[in-house]
């Protein structure tokens, strides 16, 4: 096979990838934080991704135009279903928690499936079908602009936690709870912000993977499976390992569909993840417990 | 004490009166029951996957059947009762549905898309005495049984592929040009796995003009085929021989456009290619493709009325296999009804044994059943898409345009 072939499926993996890893950072960010796994985390992209449609089909706004005020509706939905929810549960068993997140997922999978039916939806933006030619690399224009901006959202999530008071706060709960606590840091708050934010990071990815794939109601747990991998893979709780395991596993898919049987390329990304668990538990960038 | 029962004389106590008398109710109500059902319309139990994943097929299936009464009247056929059963796509339930409506009373059956669940149904069919049209399976299995009561108006996969081959032969040599190479994509489902199983054993057969350079399976469900489509590209191959479902239709023809490649044909065996949100979804871009599936002739008068009926019924519809086949198993019901002058099951079976319907939709001579209960002289067409609408372009009896060849450049398109 020529050589433009690799570098092609290459760049197309990687680029997928960071989508990916700007969908899983909304899942570290939020566990990292507030130790809550996620369940819903797929069927909360879907929300995105069908609020984007409607906008699509009632105004023909461009997702990426979108982007940051359809972030904003997810950070005031996960912001919500922290404060008024999930915060109850935090105290609660683990398994109470998984349990919840699992039906709040199916509830949004089954009302999306009410009010938007069973088909698959996409938009159809002017530059859906545009590619960029370098000699014999061919670019896909919609993941060269989706995989910018999901730079851009992650740049910007990295800055806050980095660069600001309330970020260094939500550090510091994820830190040291207790800690927090003695310190008169309002940690509800704080948990629901953090959830507000995954929430946010989901719902950008989302509008964005929306310009690559299609959205039906029951996409939902394929991807929140999917997240579950590349943050194992990175690191649970890794900001950056969520981006590293993102690109690892969208190039590992799209080499694996080249290079072997394309109907097999998914098994391949749980392979990474299994040699992951068996020889780095804690992940590639995750730090070690003891 | 010599009292004796009057019955020692008259032989006749009150549980032979109650005996006789019921007796002489059912006998004497029988014959009008007959009559009501010869003179009322035929019960049909119209079997289809009108939820789970088929949902969508099984509703377009049954709007095949809601137009049927109208056109039947107009054929001089007698009225059909349509009972609905949802087979939920699942053979478990279409097997207990076809339980529950011969319960019910449906004297016929058709149905039901699938070859899995109208295998189901069939035995059931069998078992009990009632005829059951197939009207969408191509498992080749379900008419080699040896059944008496179960008929199919549709071609079987070897059928299919036949005409495949046959078409494909037909339009390169009316065009006079043919592609050398070719690169098949195909689902890795039952039915891509069926269809690539039998291109690899009937190819041979029929000498044709390409060779296949690389079969490359996939995931219906694959969100991303860029990989799939670049591997096909990258083979060489002048024509793309494509067995898919709708979105992943969408999704190569996306790739396509995205990756630069217009191969010489894209010949799909099977659906998605002609489906109408697929040429809603890609508009300009949907233009070319060649599908090789069980069609209409639209030359046929009874086509034409058809078509006006759906389109009067689902505006914005366009009529296709799942309309038309659905509604020739009605045609076949409701032919046999009139000929039969009965509802009892052994008299609607021997009806349509000897089936001959001449005016009808599908390609071919007509309906007409074999020994085994198979329309044999089923013909299947080859279609191109063409503006946002579909026409027939092989075999040359039921072909309504000329094929554009070839395939015309993604890029040059406004």
């Amino acid at each position: 096979m020529p050589a433009a072939l690799y570098l092609n499926v290459a760049v197309g993996g990687i680029l997928t990838g960071l989508l990916y890893g700007l969908m899983a950072l909304g899942l570290s960010v939020i566990f990292g934080v507030v130790r809550v796994v996620n369940f819903a985390h797929g069927e909360m992209m879907t929300i995105a991704m069908y609020i984007a449609v409607a906008l699509f089909a009632a105004f023909h706004l461009d997702p990426l135009v979108m982007l940051v005020p359809i972030a904003a509706v997810m950070f005031a939905f996960g912001y919500v279903l922290q404060a008024g929810l999930i915060n109850v549960f935090i105290t609660r068993p683990e398994h109470s928690q998984f349990l919840l997140l699992v039906g709040i997922g199916l509830i949004i999978a089954n009302v999306l499936l009410i009010v938007f039916g069973p088909d698959a939806q996409n938009v159809q933006v002017a530059y859906a079908f545009d590619s960029f030619q370098l000699g014999p690399l061919i670019v896909d224009a919609t993941k060269l602009y989706a995989a910018i901006g999901a730079i851009l959202v992650a740049g910007g999530l990295f800055s806050f936690f980095r660069f600001t008071a309330v970020g260094t706060a939500i550090r510091a709960c994820a830190d040291n709870y207790t800690g927090a606590l003695v310190v008169g840091l309002d940690v509800k708050r704080l948990y629901a912000l953090t959830f507000g934010l995954g929430a946010a990071c989901v719902g950008a990815a989302g509008t964005m993977l929306l310009l690559i794939f299609d959205v039906t109601p029951a996409v939902g747990p394929s991807y929140t499976l999917l997240a579950f991998v590349i943050v194992i893979t990175g690191g649970l709780g890794s900001m950056p390992g969520a981006l590293i395991g993102g690109v690892l596993i969208g190039l590992t898919e799209a080499m694996a569909g080249l290079l072997f049987n394309p109907s097999a390329k998914s098994m391949f990304s749980f392979a990474i993840l299994v040699l992951v668990l068996l020889f780095r538990p804690q992940g590639i960038m995750g730090k070690r417990t003891a | 004490m010599n009292r004796q029962s009057p019955s020692k004389y008259s032989r006749l106590t009150r549980r032979s009166f109650n005996a006789g008398a019921g007796a002489a109710i059912v006998a004497g109500t029988a014959p009008f029951n007959i009559v009501r059902a010869a003179g009322g319309p035929l019960k049909v139990g119209v079997l289809l996957p009108r939820s789970g994943v088929q949902a969508g097929i099984g509703q377009d299936c049954w709007r095949g059947a809601e137009i049927a009464n109208g056109l039947l009247k107009e054929l001089g056929l007698p009225e059909l009762q349509l009972i609905s059963g949802d087979t939920e796509t699942n053979v478990d339930v279409a097997r207990s549905r076809a339980e529950k409506l011969i319960g019910d009373g449906a004297q016929l059956l058709i149905g039901a898309f699938d070859s899995g669940q109208s295998t189901a149904i069939a035995q059931v069919a069998e078992q009990k005495g009632i005829p059951f049209v197939i009207n969408i399976a191509a498992a080749p299995p379900i008419t080699e049984q040896g059944y008496k009561f179960v008929f199919r108006n549709f071609p079987t996969g070897p059928m299919i592929l036949r005409d495949a081959f046959l078409n494909q032969k037909e339009i390169f040599k009316l065009v006079g040009a043919a592609p050398k190479t070719a690169v098949m994509m195909h689902v890795n489902d039952t039915y891509g796995m069926a269809i690539k199983g039998g291109v690899g054993a009937m190819f041979p057969k029929f000498d044709m003009p390409y060779k296949i350079l690389e079969q490359i399976a996939y995931d219906p469900a694959a969100r991303d085929l860029s990989v799939e489509v670049a591997k096909a590209k990258a083979t060489g191959a002048e024509a793309l021989i494509a067995v898919s479902r709708l979105n992943d239709a969408i999704l190569i023809t996306r790739e396509l456009v995205k990756q630069r490649w217009t191969p010489m044909a894209i010949l799909s065996i099977g659906p998605g290619w002609y489906e109408d949100q697929y040429l809603k979804t890609l508009g300009k871009l949907s233009d070319g493709p060649i599908s090789l599936v069980p069609w209409y002739d639209p030359n046929k008068p009874l086509s034409g009325k058809l078509a006006a009926a759906l389109a009067k019924a689902y505006p914005g519809i366009s009529l296709s296999t799942n309309h038309v086949y659905t509604f020739e198993a009605l045609l076949v019901a409701a032919d046999a009804y009139k000929r039969a002058g009965s509802a009892d099951p052994k008299a609607l079976a021997d009806a349509i044994r000897t089936t001959n319907i001449t005016s009808n939709v599908s390609p071919g001579p007509g309906i007409m059943f074999d020994a085994k209960g198979q329309n044999d002289k089923l013909r299947c067409s080859a279609i191109q898409n063409r503006g946002g609408k579909l026409v027939t372009v092989a075999p040359k009896e039921a072909a309504n345009a000329k094929v554009v060849w070839p395939f015309p450049p993604f890029d040059k398109r406004a």
